[in-house]
């Protein structure tokens, strides 16, 4: 086993065989009996919590990539001259590139998140970090916080509004974002949980963090760019092959044997997802079929789903549109919920009952191993999010993709990178065929019976390969710049410098 | 190559993005490009991709290439360099019985078929003519949009201005055993619209309609199709006449109706249809 720079040495490699067996242990009950909570500013506040070198700090991404809090904090941790700071963050956004700097002079040292893109990515890849990055999954995060494997010092909490006892709400204030998902679990287990808002009131009626868990509050201005924050409305893609993917995948659905009453389903917000949405909508009404939930990222589309009774609950992990923001407050079938109920493996998590969920790829190779992670060239560009806790709790994984774009083919031999093992992967949709993975027997005998257009995923590439051809491999340093953690903590990759 | 021509996609021969993907459409036949979508300084660089896309890329959908009209200077380039490429048909624009024999000459020793586009008023009123022009003329084309510059009128989505023409240039295609699509619809964001003015065109007789947008190509062959209980009642015509046959009746009724040889013959052609796109499946 290799020795990794920030990397624990007892690590585990992913064992497709594995049983989980880590228990759920409840760390920290954050209650420090007080209600004087206000600080006037963030300098007040870090003054008062004495951060030391070293430290663990954490930050959700509900506010995606209009975020203000991160860089705010790293600039005045900077400022203060503490180094070799652990930035343990749920996602990294292009809007966080001041810590390129922090990284680059050694503030920060290592970052953990299940997704990194933008600046901060490729100085990552760059081998710029001191210490290895380690990707995991949002699951996979809240396992790592529960089981106390990452003990947080202090948890930064963007908080869209915020009352006197620190009960927080993501529903309303001017940088709404809806449910809170992924900074629960932080609240919960932090040695130090800090709610900073720009919307403080006298009192919450409604509460999705309790403020029993909440240390501090600070005021800001403003948290986020609410034209970062969320989209205004999430549009399905006019691209005519996109549209095609669409359509193919809910053929799929149709003819997988588990569309009936009662099915739960969980797509993405990207265009074609959307579109995926808008077309097994249409088969619902056709069919007259009923689902349970659909769960995840919430978007417009999925709450006029359950306005129209096609669904009965939606379960929010996060919003990622006003519609669903709207819908979340005032829906009481519309649930928000933590990453941990969403999809941790120590606990009874939503993902174990979906019967699809809806993803894309970056890459997958003839084994159906899927790369989120890195881009073709290998570079960091996002990472798992939910893509392998999904794969893995739903009945029927479908990756849905061009066979190419601008001449880039998406089937490999082997990913650059694996995010998400071959074998909770069960449909690959492309607009020149759907392969099935062989060890989904009963699925290729349904679809035989029908008239999609089945073909092997070497038939795919081969015909991929015919029109764009077999890209160069790329080449890549031994230094190991990222580690791909599984969902159950075991590795599943590692991500090498690029040469 | 099945001779079903329930969607025609027009692709711009001078986009090698959208040339690569012309077949994942699920268009029957798609239309390559040189005229209308292709400006007049791509017009060469258009003619060298389809070239170019026709030798180094297999395709299973009916293949077409619209070349520039007889009276412009593009013509004959186009034909020359479209008679060595494997492809099923030549759309000629704004035929006439002049043009279509020009062009069946210089298609002599190739097997390309010609398609005519009709988008004159003398067009329509030749159209029975032009169609006899030539052996290797195998259907038509109505093309709504220049046809209203020359009639002087506004293109409607309703399309009042059109009907005599498309009544004339289905029956004169029939008459002569030829197929018909009709003129694209315009608006490609506009569903519903597309949706009614396929309908009409399937009512009136036209084999299939034109594209101009991959989005619309679902929605025209959807309606194209024959709809599962056109299927299960040509099921059972056949079904009845097997039996007649076998009670040695020379005519007999299906639901208290008398089946004639015309109720036959279309039920013949439906289940033939639907065999060729597999639709049989799921079907009673």
């Amino acid at each position: 086993m290799m020795t990794i720079f920030g990397y624990k040495k007892n690590y585990q490699m992913y064992d497709p065989k594995k049983k989980y067996t880590d228990k759920h242990i409840r760390k920290h009950s954050k209650n420090n009996g007080s209600n004087d909570k206000y600080r006037k500013s963030i300098e007040d506040l870090l003054d008062e919590l004495e951060l030391k070198n070293g430290m663990t700090i954490s930050f959700h991404h509900h506010l995606r990539n209009g975020d203000y809090i991160l860089n705010r904090l790293m600039k005045e941790i900077a400022k203060r001259n503490i180094k070799d700071i652990r930035i343990f963050a749920s996602s990294i956004f292009p809007c966080h590139e001041p810590l390129v700097e922090y990284i680059e002079s050694g503030v920060v040292t290592q970052i953990i998140a299940a997704f990194i893109s933008g600046p901060v990515a490729k100085t990552i890849s760059q081998g710029k970090m001191e210490k290895v990055a380690i990707m995991h999954t949002h699951g996979g995060r809240a396992r790592l916080v529960e089981s106390g494997e990452v003990d947080i010092d202090v948890a930064f909490i963007a908080a869209p509004t915020c009352d006197k006892m620190g009960n927080i709400t993501g529903s309303c204030g001017k940088s709404a974002c809806g449910s809170l998902g992924y900074a629960v679990t932080d609240a919960h287990f932090a040695k130090c949980s800090v709610a900073i808002t720009d919307h403080y009131v006298e009192h919450l009626g409604s509460v999705f963090i309790e403020g029993k868990y909440i240390d501090y509050i600070v005021e800001m201005e403003s948290i986020g760019d609410s034209k970062g924050i969320v989209s205004g409305t999430t549009q399905i893609t006019k691209n005519p092959i996109g549209l095609k993917i669409a359509r193919l995948t809910s053929d799929v659905i149709y003819h997988s044997g588990y569309f009936k009453n009662g099915f739960s389903f969980q797509t993405g917000a990207g265009g074609t997802s959307l579109a995926v949405s808008y077309y097994v909508k249409q088969l619902m009404m056709k069919e007259k079929i009923k689902g349970s939930f659909a769960s995840g990222g919430i978007t417009g589309y999925l709450v006029d789903m359950l306005k129209d009774g096609l669904f009965e609950q939606l379960y929010d992990v996060q919003c990622f549109d006003l519609e669903a923001i709207s819908s979340l407050r005032d829906n009481k079938n519309h649930i928000p919920i933590s990453a941990s109920k969403y999809a941790n493996i120590n606990d009874k998590c939503i993902i174990n009952d979906l019967d699809f969920v809806i993803l894309g790829a970056t890459e997958i190779d003839l084994d159906f191993n899927v790369n989120v992670t890195t881009s073709s060239i290998g570079e960091i560009m996002g990472g798992s999010g939910g893509h392998s806790d999904t794969a893995y709790g739903a009945n029927v994984t479908i990756i849905v993709s061009q066979l190419f774009n601008a001449r880039i083919p998406v089937i490999k031999d082997k990913v650059l990178c694996k995010t998400t093992p071959g074998e909770t992967v069960d449909v690959l949709v492309t607009e020149r065929g759907i392969a099935v993975n062989p060890k989904r027997n009963d699925l290729i005998e349904r679809f035989k019976k029908t008239n999609l257009p089945l073909k092997t995923i070497n038939e795919l590439k081969q015909i991929s390969d015919s029109l764009v051809g077999i890209p160069d491999k790329i080449q890549f340093d031994e230094k190991i710049v990222g580690v791909v953690e599984y969902r159950d903590g075991s590795v599943i990759d590692f991500i090498h410098k690029k040469l | 190559m099945t001779n079903i021509r329930r969607s025609m996609l027009f692709i711009p021969g001078n986009n090698p993005g959208m040339l690569q993907s012309a077949d994942v459409f699920d268009s029957d036949s798609v239309i390559f490009d040189l005229e209308d979508s292709v400006a007049i300084d791509e017009k060469a660089s258009a003619r060298i991709l389809v070239k170019e896309l026709f030798s180094s890329i297999e395709m299973s959908c009916e293949r077409i290439v619209r070349i520039n009209p007889y009276d412009t200077p593009f013509y004959a380039s186009d034909i020359e360099a479209m008679r060595q490429l494997d492809i099923d048909m030549i759309l000629l624009p704004k035929a006439s019985v002049e043009s279509i024999k020009d062009l069946d000459q210089k298609l002599i020793k190739t097997n390309i078929n010609i398609m005519v586009l009709i988008e004159t008023a003398l067009g329509v009123e030749q159209v029975f003519e032009i169609l006899n022009a030539s052996k290797r003329c195998k259907g038509l084309m109505l093309g709504g949009e220049d046809l209203c510059v020359d009639l002087n009128c506004i293109r409607t989505k309703k399309g009042d201005e059109l009907l005599y023409a498309r009544y004339r240039v289905v029956n004169a295609s029939k008459a002569l055993s030829k197929f018909a699509i009709d003129t694209p619809y315009t608006d490609t964001f506009d569903e519903e619209g597309l949706k009614n003015d396929t309908l009409f065109s399937k009512s009136i007789g036209f084999d299939g309609k034109a594209s101009i947008n991959p989005r619309q190509v679902h929605c025209i062959n959807e309606i194209f199709n024959p709809t599962l209980d056109e299927i299960n009642h040509a099921k059972r015509v056949l079904e009845a006449k097997e039996m007649a046959l076998k009670e040695g009746k020379g005519v007999f009724s299906l639901d208290g109706k008398m089946v004639d040889l015309p109720i036959i013959k279309r039920a013949e052609k439906v289940i033939e249809l639907a065999l060729k796109l597999g639709l049989m499946k799921g079907t009673s």
